[in-house]
């Protein structure tokens, strides 16, 4: 998903507020912005939000990739109206962390320098049209496992700003299946393609969920907290669950060997992705990190004079009608 | 580092859909003035024709309730059941009310 390994941060507030904090969590109360909260929820949350938003703004640059080469003018306008509502979907999340009390050129700054992370996912390359196919079919698919139960996240503006999200996830799910189908469905090239661009992002997908959080502390506060709603292991295995029989429908080949129906678990068997190749991610190393953060400092430092020029010519208008008086 | 900050003020978002609903507040978005606000909504906010009026105003000129006052901001209308239709009992013979 878009948040990945959030610590949960300490908190060290009054034991009573606490408590009454934690029972109106359990009550199904929403906690609203000028709420009472310990601190260590406000930052956690700044960080999960924060990152959630990164990943939508970071997440179009794979997409944007192809917007000039989509085959057809009408998956070219299909493919803009979807990176559009990722921007849209940034700003909405961005919006529901201001209100935890940091600003958003604040929280734009701490991307650019590497102080806040994005999902993993958008470190690997788009290469072929059929990755557009991959990315909408598997990584929105996996987006959407998560962002659904968060609609119901203790926090009230998290958690409206998923339920607009949710509504436009399954368009952009469904784009991708779109494409696939009709790769597969191709020539052989476009079949090979098609394969090929499973082959490439199905590891990463299942990375998105993170490892293994069963014994994790930060986890547990959390889930406590309601800003997390299942473990990672319950959400990748239903991940698999839904996208199995999908590449089987397409005539597609899941790359592993030991993708199994359990008849007694109820669910696939499946083998981990590579968490060594996760966390170099994480620390940098993927194919393309250099490349998206560079992208996004060049996009901040080349607006800015953009962004001051209309800022002062507010100022100036504003101050108009004034100096007319 | 010293940064001047010429960051773009927050404006509320109020949208009116088609049927005749009232303005609800859909978001907030950042831009330098009010026309800049309708025009970054009507991109945000109504990318699948949600709305038909559109009412931007600064977050900075709300004022909103105290959460820590709701119990007693609210008490006075909890007493107040006969305010509401179905207190009455009307019997029915009498048909529809
Ligand atoms: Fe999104
Ligand atoms: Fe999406």
């Amino acid at each position: 998903m878009y948040a990945q390994m959030i610590k949960s941060e300490a908190t060290q507030d009054d034991p009573e507020k606490l408590a009454a904090f934690q029972a109106r969590i359990d009550a199904g109360d929403t906690i609203e912005p000028k709420d009472w909260m310990p601190e260590g929820y406000r930052k956690t949350l700044i960080r999960q939000i924060g990152q959630h938003a990164h990943s939508e703004i970071v997440g179009q640059l794979p997409e944007g990739n192809w917007i000039t080469r989509a085959p057809t003018l009408e998956r070219k306008t299909i493919l803009l109206a979807k990176v559009q509502d990722e921007a849209g979907h940034g700003l909405y999340l961005y919006c529901a962390a201001e209100t935890l009390g940091v600003s958003r050129d604040e929280l734009t700054e701490m991307l650019l320098d590497g102080r806040m992370k994005y999902s993993s996912i958008f470190n690997y390359p788009t290469l072929t049209w059929a990755d557009m196919g991959a990315v909408g079919w598997l990584v929105d698919g996996a987006a959407i496992m998560n962002q659904v139960p968060l609609q119901r996240t203790s926090y009230g503006p998290y958690a409206r700003a998923m339920v607009r999200i949710c509504k436009e996830e399954s368009f952009h799910q469904r784009q991708g299946f779109d494409i696939m189908m009709k790769m597969a469905n191709g020539t052989a090239a476009q079949r090979r393609m098609a394969q090929d661009a499973l082959n490439r992002f199905w590891y990463p997908s299942l990375m998105m969920f993170g490892p293994s959080d069963q014994d994790s502390v930060h986890s547990a506060q959390s889930m406590k907290w309601r800003i997390k709603m299942n473990s990672n292991d319950e959400l990748r295995q239903k991940f698999v669950d839904q996208t199995a029989p999908q590449a089987a429908f397409l005539g597609l080949t899941v790359p592993d060997p030991d993708l199994c129906w359990n008849e007694e678990k109820g669910g696939y068997d499946f083998s981990q992705p590579d968490w060594d190749e996760f966390f170099d991610v994480l620390r940098g190393n993927g194919p393309c990190n250099t490349e998206r953060l560079a992208e996004q400092n060049r996009a901040w430092d080349e607006g800015k004079w953009v962004r001051e020029g209309l800022m002062a010519h507010a100022a100036k208008k504003n101050a108009q009608p004034i100096a007319a008086e | 580092m010293t940064k001047s900050r010429t960051e773009w003020p927050l404006w509320e978002i109020f949208i009116r859909g088609q049927h005749g609903m009232s303005h609800r507040h859909v978001g907030s978005l950042h831009a330098q003035d009010a026309d800049a606000a309708v025009r970054n909504a009507r991109d945000v906010y109504t990318r699948r024709n949600e709305g038909v009026s559109i009412w931007v105003v600064p977050s900075a000129s709300i004022t909103a309730s105290d959460p820590d006052a709701k119990g007693a901001l609210y008490e006075p209308s909890h007493s107040k059941v006969y305010r509401h239709p179905t207190f009455f009992d009307i019997p029915d013979d009498v048909g529809h009310m």
